[in-house]
């Protein structure tokens, strides 16, 4: 009896507010708009039968009908593929610097990567605006340097995303691939280079593929989020900036579209369970090795 | 043997410098006399009082501290219950599911957890306020406490609740007195967590907050949308501080507790 309530409560707690949630942003994906409380039609109180008649996929042909949609999905991929790339350029050379630091300083050197990843969020991407901005510290400081003569305009535009995104999600590339490196048998290294392998191609052939999961997982922990970002485009981005997760939020907010962007969400969905699911393999490989 | 290269010490120093300086230059920038962010005009404190005196902040403040307070602690209890679950109950009906469902908002992009909460409040007629905010958090936040205490209770030996039980203990006293004292870390931490994934959220509260229920991370975003203020730098630099300052003790405070029981190991070697 008590061995059922242990479980029946989480689990219950998680049906309510997590599935059952779900299943009625799939069900009003199916609805219409309509000028009522709550603006779709049809709901619960027209009866069942009514329900299932009234449900059609014309939402999801609207999605396609409309460019902005589809242009929306894909510059969320390519800004999260872009970005995800260079947070693995910043974040590699980092982790491995670490796992090669002297034993003392890497508890100090992995609270320094964790630290911001408790601080706000919000905050850390607001920093970049006084940064990027035209009258920014970065234009001042090229401005002051000479090596530009004008200021560059970065804020507002993709670049500021990516840079945004670098900055932010830096935590989770850097820890999976530290821990990768950290458990390096070093004696491998100089294996490598007794038979004659210079330092680089060392690296390449021995240090890179050993540390291919840390890599991995990593790339699904900045590229999963990355896709969905709200708060990144909105501050930093332009409006030429299209990310799903912008679309989705102002189709509810600004155009009360309450279908649509329920047919937005199941779509980014779809999209996201197929990056989950290999990340999920890569972990499980990773805990049986 | 291992050497930092020359390259190992410029990524690392660029790295941590890309890391830390946008969020020092907010705090050099809060103490700044001009209300013009980007130009320095002598030090001054004036938008730390600006800030103490606007009262939209302080109750926005208050209502997250409630939120977050309330939502980690009930998080934190049912997290630690489901990762009991996962580790120790075996097979059961739904299990699949179950982990589905304590994996997956880990990764559910913020946005569709908010609009599909706001649908279900909405349709069982639910008014938004600091209750659906609570329930929000709870949901999310107790699937991280549940992965971050699910991956002590995996090493943790089971045998030492059996000798408790075999004692005589019941379950739930064999939980209370062995098991609990162990995971405790892992439970704080989880805790830890839930409380500032909660302070932290914008998007799902968001979308499940009424309008007598802002939270600080919806207030600040409502003036960020329109441009750098040096109040928020300044509260951004508050925000920044109470969270180092907690993070740096507790690492502290776990670093002294491992001395501790890697002495008390000795001296329990010593002895035997």
């Amino acid at each position: 009896m008590r061995r059922f309530a242990l479980i029946a409560i989480p689990y219950t707690w998680l049906l309510a507010l997590f599935l059952v949630p779900f299943l009625i942003v799939f069900k009003i994906s199916l609805s219409d708009i309509a000028l009522a409380i709550p603006p779709y039609t049809p709901t619960m109180k027209d009866g069942f039968a009514a329900l299932i008649q009234g449900l059609d996929f014309e939402n999801f042909v609207f999605l396609t009908t409309d460019d902005l949609y589809y242009k929306a999905y894909l510059s969320s991929l390519q800004i999260a593929l872009i970005s995800t790339f260079l947070t693995l350029l910043v974040g590699y050379p980092m982790a491995y610097g670490m796992a090669r630091a002297p034993q003392e300083w890497r508890a100090t050197l992995m609270m320094l990567v964790i630290l911001p990843f408790w601080t706000s969020f919000l905050i850390r991407v607001y920093a970049w605006i006084g940064i990027l901005s035209n009258e920014g510290f970065l234009n001042q400081f090229l401005l002051w340097t000479g090596l530009i003569s004008d200021p560059l305009t970065i804020l507002n535009t993709n670049t500021a995303v990516y840079i945004g995104i670098v900055y932010t999600y830096l935590p989770f590339m850097i820890l999976p691939i530290y821990a990768a490196l950290d458990r390096m048998d070093d004696s491998l290294i100089e294996a490598a280079e007794d038979l004659g392998c210079s330092r680089l191609s060392a690296f390449w052939l021995v240090t890179v593929p050993l540390s291919k999961n840390g890599i991995i997982a990593g790339c699904f922990l900045v590229f999963i989020p990355a896709l969905g970002e709200f708060v990144i485009p909105s501050l930093l981005g332009g409006s030429g900036t299209l990310m799903i997760g912008k679309i989705l939020f102002e189709e509810f907010f600004n155009n009360r579209d309450w279908p649509v962007a329920s047919a937005v969400a199941v779509i980014l969905l779809l999209i996201l369970i197929i990056p989950i699911v290999l990340f999920q393999r890569n972990q499980q490989k990773e805990a049986e090795a | 043997m291992k050497r930092l290269s020359p390259f190992n010490v410029t990524s690392l120093t660029l790295g941590f410098a890309f890391l830390y300086l946008p969020m020092l230059l907010l705090i050099i920038y809060s103490f700044n006399a001009s209300r013009l962010v980007t130009v320095w005009a002598g030090f001054s404190t004036q938008w730390y009082g600006e800030l103490m005196r606007d009262e939209a902040f302080l109750d926005a403040a208050v209502v997250t501290l409630q939120v977050a307070v309330m939502s980690s602690t009930i998080a934190t209890v049912l997290g630690t219950m489901a990762a009991y679950v996962l580790v120790n109950s075996g097979k059961f009906f739904g299990r699949t599911l179950f982990s589905g469902m304590i994996y997956a908002p880990l990764v559910m992009p913020e946005v569709i957890t908010g609009l599909s909460l706001l649908l279900l409040f909405i349709g069982i007629g639910l008014d938004r306020g600091i209750l659906t905010i609570v329930l929000a958090h709870t949901t999310f936040s107790m699937c991280f406490v549940s992965v971050v205490v699910s991956s002590r209770l995996v090493s943790f030996d089971r045998s030492l609740e059996e000798a408790a039980l075999d004692l005589g203990c019941n379950r739930f006293d064999a939980f209370r007195l062995v098991t609990l004292p162990i995971i405790a870390p892992a439970v704080i931490s989880g805790w830890l967590l839930a409380f500032t994934l909660s302070l932290d959220d914008l998007v799902i509260a968001s979308f499940v907050s009424g309008p007598s229920s802002t939270t600080l991370p919806i207030k600040i975003w409502s003036s960020v949308r329109l441009g750098v203020t040096p109040e928020i730098n300044a509260l951004s630099t508050l925000m920044i501080g109470i969270v180092a300052i907690g993070v740096i003790s507790a690492s502290l405070i776990s670093k002294r507790s491992a001395v501790r029981a890697q002495q008390d190991a000795r001296a329990a070697e010593r002895s035997a």
